[in-house]
This record gives structure tokens, C-alpha cells and sequence, in this order.
């Protein structure tokens, strides 16, 4: 017999959980008290449970496995709702452990009570309430299962304070059997070959490649795909360091911020060949104009994202590594010579660029490109520095952009680049923050420090919270209704205040200098760039128009 | 795109919040239901729901991918253009001075109504059967003061067996492509 915060570390070992991030409260001392026997587990203490999901999720884009967090009932739980969220909406495996009150008390409005799996159905993969120590092991043991397989996402497990006390003598499951969950991995073969014969007879074919070819490690093989068939390739956010931007067939990000190139080619061409993506309202603009000459291919494996906002003509459900090795075999070179030239003409005409003077934020990215290693992980907040971010920082490996994409969650970068460098100790972390997310969480420096993590944060600090001010500047007559920080604090001596190190930097010439001073410190350090105050971010597709309506940043 | 109606029939685990799950998937995704009923099947491990759904085509294609992604759901079926039986059950209550009597029992009888509860003023009148049927006595019966009405919502059954009996069924149960 031992107890259920015992099956938990059980549970956690077979795993092969090394790691976790976790924040008490008085309904998991329990689970604590069991975790201070337990050294093989490394217990990271962030210092606010969005914090901790964060650093859970950014652990695991960063090295694959699963990210762990744990909190308390009430509060605690309830502040890990926009951490699921984030990685709900982008397919990151999570298990969430949140402790609740006594099993007879639910539903009291008891002390630190809250309805945690009512309250995060819509924003998990799948939850589980607890309510019979017996029963615990099962639900572990399933929450990781489904965490990892399919198309991966965050699963809870809310466990009462008395079942993490009482005992069970009820095996840990190794493996369990869920009726209602069966992954469709494989593709079916005649759709492929449907889709292979497609790529084969295309013209002006475009493969639009997502998150899904990172997660399920089919990066080399869209390569191969790319190469062998001639296709050009464009990437969603998500998809960004899946294929190799230096190659001539990349065509960068298309959508909202997109190139030109990217954009102009999705809207000529005749067969969109979607890998792994999900036809977001950033990517598709106005979807009645989308692609409107062109034939769709889509292999995901959601069922539920296949003719969701999109008709797909050629639909192949499973797993895209899986799918891209058979397709692979079944493609052949085709010249296209005509298509590339088009492409190749756009990509002269209308290169990314920005206009000089003063500090760009675009060139702090340009110059932390060349700075940082290949393999460094670039994390990001959300806004204009998460764009510029994509556009001009060149990925070339998979699992180094860690952003969040499909929520769009302020405050996700700090926490992430922690949770990222606890899983990749040896490499470079960086994270690439405004003025305004950077106060979401900037807390967490405290955890950095404190495990001594070389954290570089580099602050695009442009005194507003950049991407509404630039939509109130281009939609809104200029009208900067709540957009101005005033009152920012002092980063450096923030940072210094953290036990970190911290450094302005005002000028463009300093910005080399002091990125290589940062990543050579093996420190927790904060980059202030002081940058132009109303730089916008260019080309843009005003929102809800077709993609090839853009505005802006054209020579 | 044209509108129209679809019986959707779901197997999903029988514990609790599995029905609160897939109400709340129909609310946070804005889907129009025009019933929902649900109720254990003969494994008492599962229940069966039916959905009245209506929507375009591709979105009842979208409503049965998201039921079906549910994990506790374990099968989906879609009954419309089967071979199926539908069936809604309604206990009305009707104003019947002792002069309408007759005609309301007649009517009643008629629609193979029947008679559960009966007062100086009123009846009690239980009705099962298709949607046209119900609602077909509702109108007749209507001029005569209605004072209450309740209905099951619509459960549906294809016709004919697909080959294994329940209990050979338990383990076997699953669902074709999911996520």
C-alpha cells in the first residue's frame, strides 16, 4: 500500500520524468511531501503558476517530451488556465496536476475551491477529476498517453488532497486502452497516391508547411519532398525553422505578416499542398479569396481540421511524418521552370526590408541572427517582436522558435526560454521580448536566477505596446487609446535588482557588442534596446482581407 | 449553402461531465441544436446521445469531427439518409372542460395517445412518435388551451443489426479516426 502523491511519483518515473515545474498550495503538500523523497525529480519553483505552465510548455517544444507543471486547488489552478490554453491552441504535450479540496467538500464553495476541469474543458485535450485514490494510476498513466500521442496537447488531472493521501495497493498501468481514443497515424495509401499524382501534374504548386511537420520530426523528409518534386515551400509561425530558410526554394512565413513572395505564390498558384497546419485566420486572410486557383492537399492528423475553414480537395489524415515517407517515394522532379522564375522575380522585387536611421528592432534581430549560434532557441512574447522576430531571424533547425501562435499569449516568452534552457542546458536561450509583454511575467527572472540559467532577454523597447499602437496608427485615425507605457521601470536596474545582469543599448553600433557580451556571460542578463518608438511592422494584410492585399514595406 | 437537419447519434463513457463536455463544445463552438437526449444504453458503462443538429453541411462535417474527438466519446454515427427509427416523446397537458372532452379523447386516440392523468379541467395526454407526429397533435390541440408541454427530444436507433450483439460489443467499441 502507498499513497496516491506516491503513485504520482510512480507515475512520474515511468515517465522518465526528470523535471517539473510546480507551485505549492495547501491541497498538494501532500504531493510536495512526496516529492522531497523523490531527488531523481528535479522540482523547479516558478513564482506564479501561469509562470510554471509556461516554463512546462516551453520544456517541452524545446526537447519533444512532455512538459509537467503542478498547483495548487482554487487560485493556483485557476492561473494555469492561459498557460493550457497556449499549449492547447499550439499542440504542445502537457500534463497539468492541480490539487483540489477534499472530495467531500466539492462543490461546497469550499476554501480555494474551484471547478477546474469544468473550467478548462474548452482549453485542454482532455481532464480528469479524481475522486477514488484506485482510479489514480489509470488517469496518470492515460493523461500522459494522450498527451503525447495524436495530435499532442495539454492534459489536467485534478486530484483531491485526500486521494493524494489515501492508500492503494493498485498497480501503476504501464499501458491503458481508451475506447473512445484511437489516433489515425497512418494515411491512408490511395489518398496519398491521389496527392502524390497532384504534386506530379502541378504547374504552380506551393507547400505550406506547419507545426505539425516539427512535432511529428518530419523536417528532413519535407525537405526531401521539397527538393525531389521542385516545390517551393512557405511556412506558417509555427512552422518556422522547419525548412531551411537559406534554401531557394524557401519562400519564408506567408499570412498577415508574411512576404510578399510567400503570399503572391499561395494566391497563384495551383495546388496548396498543406503539411501539418491548420488554415488559421492569419494565414488565409478572407478565405472566399484564398488560393483561388489552386487544388488543396491536406494531411493533418486532426480529422477536425480538414475542411474546417477550407474545402480540401485531397484530404489525408495522419500523422505528417508518416505520410511524407510514402509520399516522398511517389513524387518525381518536375522542371516548373516558369513558376520559379515568377517566384524568383517577386522575391527580387520584394525583398523584407526596413528603412534605416536611428535603432531598428529589425536590426536587432538581423544582428542576434548572425550573433547566436544555430541551434540557439529564440523565444518570443507576442507583437511586434514576435513578428519581426519571424521575419528577419533566419531558423534553420527545428524546435528553435518557441512562440506562442495560435493564443498569441503576452507574457509567454520569459517563462518559456526558462522552461526551454532546463531542457536544453547546454545551448544558447534567448528571448526576444517587448516592453509590454515583458512585465507580464517578468517575475520569473527571480527563477532564472535562482537556478542559474543564461537566460538572454532581449527587450525591443519601443515605449508602447507596439502592434495595437500600429493598427490604432493605420486603422484608427492614429488614436493611441491605451497603447503608451509610461511609467516602464528601469530594466537594467530591474534586471539588477533580479541578481541578473542588465544593459542598455541606444545605439545601432552597440548592438553586436553587447548581444555577444550577453550570450558569452552565462548569466541570466536583460538586453534594454532602446529602439524607434513607432517602427510598424511590414508587409501587412489588413485583417480579414484577401492575402495578396498588402500594405506597406515595399521598395 | 443550403440548411438542414441532421439526427447525429454518439456512444460516450457514462460518468460525470461527459454530458456537460459535449453541451459545452456546442456552445463555445455556436452550434445550432435543435435537441439533445441522452440516457444509458445496455452497457451500463456507456450512454447514448442524439443530436438534432442543424447547419450547413460542412458544418454538421464539423460537428461530428468535434464529437468525435471528444476522448470520452466513442463512436459517432450520423443516422440521416439510413434507415433509421426516430422517436419523441411528449406529455401535454391540455384544458378540457367536460364539454371538449370528447374531442380531445378522440383526437387522442387518433394519434395513439395516451390518457396518464386527467381533472376536472384538464388532460393528461403521453404521445410518442416522430417530430411531424408531435408536432401535428400540438397544432390540432392547440385552440383547445395548452396548459403545459414537455418532450423528450428525439432518440433514434438505425434499423437492423450491424452483426455483434452488446455484449460481444463491449470491448471492441471503437471509433474510426480520431484525434
Amino acid at each position: 500500500m502507498r499513497s496516491g502523491a506516491a503513485v504520482l511519483v510512480e507515475a512520474l518515473r515511468q515517465e522518465k520524468v526528470d523535471l517539473l515545474f510546480a507551485y505549492p498550495g495547501g491541497s498538494v503538500i501532500p504531493i510536495f511531501d512526496a516529492l522531497y523523497d523523490a531527488p531523481d525529480i528535479k522540482l523547479i519553483l516558478p513564482r506564479h503558476e501561469q509562470g510554471g505552465g509556461h516554463m512546462a510548455d516551453g520544456y517541452a517544444r524545446a526537447c519533444g517530451r512532455v512538459g509537467v507543471v503542478i498547483a495548487t486547488s482554487g487560485p493556483g489552478a485557476t492561473n494555469l488556465v492561459t498557460a493550457l490554453a497556449t499549449a492547447n491552441f499550439d499542440s504542445v504535450p502537457l500534463v497539468a496536476i492541480t490539487g483540489q479540496v477534499k472530495t467531500k467538500l466539492i462543490g461546497n464553495d469550499a476554501f480555494q475551491e474551484a471547478d477546474i476541469t469544468g473550467i478548462t474543458r474548452p482549453v485542454t485535450k482532455h481532464n480528469f477529476l479524481v475522486r477514488n485514490v484506485d482510479e489514480l494510476g489509470h488517469c496518470l498513466t492515460a493523461a500522459f498517453h494522450i498527451a503525447r500521442t495524436g495530435r499532442p496537447g495539454p492534459v489536467l488531472v485534478d486530484i483531491p488532497v485526500d486521494v493524494s493521501m489515501a492508500k492503494t495497493d493498485v498497480p501503476l498501468p504501464t499501458e491503458v486502452h481508451l475506447a473512445g481514443y484511437r489516433p489515425h497515424v497512418e494515411g491512408n495509401l490511395r489518398q496519398i497516391r491521389i496527392a502524390a499524382e497532384a504534386i506530379n501534374q502541378a504547374q504552380r504548386p506551393v507547400i505550406y508547411a506547419g507545426g505539425g511537420i516539427i512535432i511529428s520530426g518530419a523536417s528532413d523528409l519535407l525537405r526531401q519532398l521539397a527538393e525531389k518534386s521542385n516545390c517551393p515551400v512557405t511556412t506558417t509561425l509555427m512552422g518556422l525553422g522547419c525548412f531551411p530558410g537559406r534554401s531557394p526554394l524557401s519562400l519564408g512565413m506567408l499570412g498577415m505578416h508574411g512576404t510578399f513572395y510567400a503570399n503572391y505564390a499561395i494566391m497563384e498558384s495551383d495546388l496548396v499542398v498543406a503539411l501539418g497546419a491548420r488554415f488559421d485566420d492569419r494565414i488565409t486572410g478572407d478565405v472566399t479569396k484564398f488560393a483561388p486557383g489552386a487544388r488543396i492537399i491536406h494531411v493533418d492528423i486532426d480529422p477536425a481540421s480538414i475542411s474546417k475553414n477550407i474545402k480540401v480537395d485531397i484530404p489525408v489524415v495522419g500523422d505528417a511524418r508518416l505520410v511524407l515517407e510514402k509520399l516522398v517515394e511517389l513524387v518525381h522532379f518536375v522542371e516548373r521552370r516558369d513558376w520559379l522564375a515568377r517566384i524568383e522575380g517577386w522575391k527580387k522585387k520584394h525583398p523584407l526590408t526596413y528603412s534605416s536611421g536611428g535603432l531598428r528592432p529589425q536590426y536587432v534581430i538581423e544582428q542576434l541572427d548572425e550573433a547566436a549560434p544555430d541551434d540557439a532557441i529564440i523565444c518570443t512574447e507576442v507583437g511586434q517582436n514576435q513578428m519581426w522576430t519571424a521575419q528577419y531571424y533566419k531558423f534553420k533547425i527545428p524546435r528553435t522558435f518557441v512562440s506562442s501562435g495560435g493564443l498569441g499569449t503576452m507574457g509567454y516568452g520569459l517563462p518559456a526560454a526558462i522552461g526551454a534552457q532546463l531542457a536544453c542546458p547546454g545551448r544558447r536561450v534567448i528571448d526576444v521580448a517587448g516592453d509590454g509583454s515583458i512585465q507580464m511575467n517578468i517575475q520569473e527572472l527571480a527563477t532564472a536566477v535562482q537556478n542559474k540559467l543564461p537566460v538572454v532577454v532581449c527587450i525591443l523597447n519601443n515605449g508602447h505596446l507596439g502592434m495595437v499602437r500600429q493598427w490604432q496608427q493605420l486603422f484608427y485615425k492614429s488614436r493611441y487609446s491605451g497603447t503608451i507605457l509610461e511609467g516602464n521601470p528601469d530594466f537594467v536596474k530591474l534586471a539588477e535588482a533580479y541578481g541578473a545582469l542588465g544593459r542598455r543599448v541606444t545605439e545601432a553600433k552597440d548592438v553586436r557588442g553587447a548581444l555577444d557580451e550577453a550570450l558569452a556571460s552565462g548569466r541570466t542578463y536583460v538586453l534594454d534596446f532602446v529602439v524607434e518608438p513607432e517602427e510598424n511592422v511590414f508587409p501587412m494584410v489588413p485583417a480579414g482581407e484577401a492575402i495578396d492585399r498588402m500594405i506597406g514595406g515595399m521598395t | 449553402m443550403t440548411e438542414s437537419k441532421q439526427v447525429i447519434s454518439a456512444v460516450v463513457e457514462n460518468r460525470p461531465g461527459v454530458l456537460a463536455h459535449i453541451s459545452g463544445l456546442f456552445a463555445s463552438r455556436g452550434y445550432n441544436i435543435d435537441s439533445l437526449a441522452v440516457g444509458e444504453t445496455e452497457n451500463p458503462l456507456y450512454s447514448r446521445i442524439t443530436v438534432v443538429a442543424r447547419g450547413d453541411e460542412a458544418i454538421l462535417e464539423q460537428i461530428r469531427k468535434q464529437l468525435a474527438k471528444v476522448i470520452d466519446v466513442i463512436r459517432v454515427t450520423e443516422l440521416s439518409g439510413q434507415n433509421f427509427v426516430e422517436r419523441d416523446l411528449m406529455l401535454i397537458k391540455v384544458n378540457a372542460p367536460a364539454a371538449k372532452r370528447g374531442e380531445i379523447l378522440e383526437l387522442a386516440e387518433v394519434f395513439e395517445g395516451k390518457i396518464v392523468d386527467i381533472g376536472v379541467k384538464h388532460i393528461m395526454i403521453e404521445i410518442s412518435g416522430p417530430e411531424q407526429k408531435i408536432e401535428a397533435f400540438v397544432e390540432l390541440v392547440r385552440p383547445y388551451g395548452i396548459h403545459e408541454l414537455v418532450r423528450t427530444g428525439r432518440v433514434a436507433m438505425l434499423r437492423g443489426v450491424s452483426g455483434r450483439p452488446a455484449r460481444a460489443a463491449e470491448s471492441g467499441e471503437e471509433k474510426k479516426s480520431k484525434n
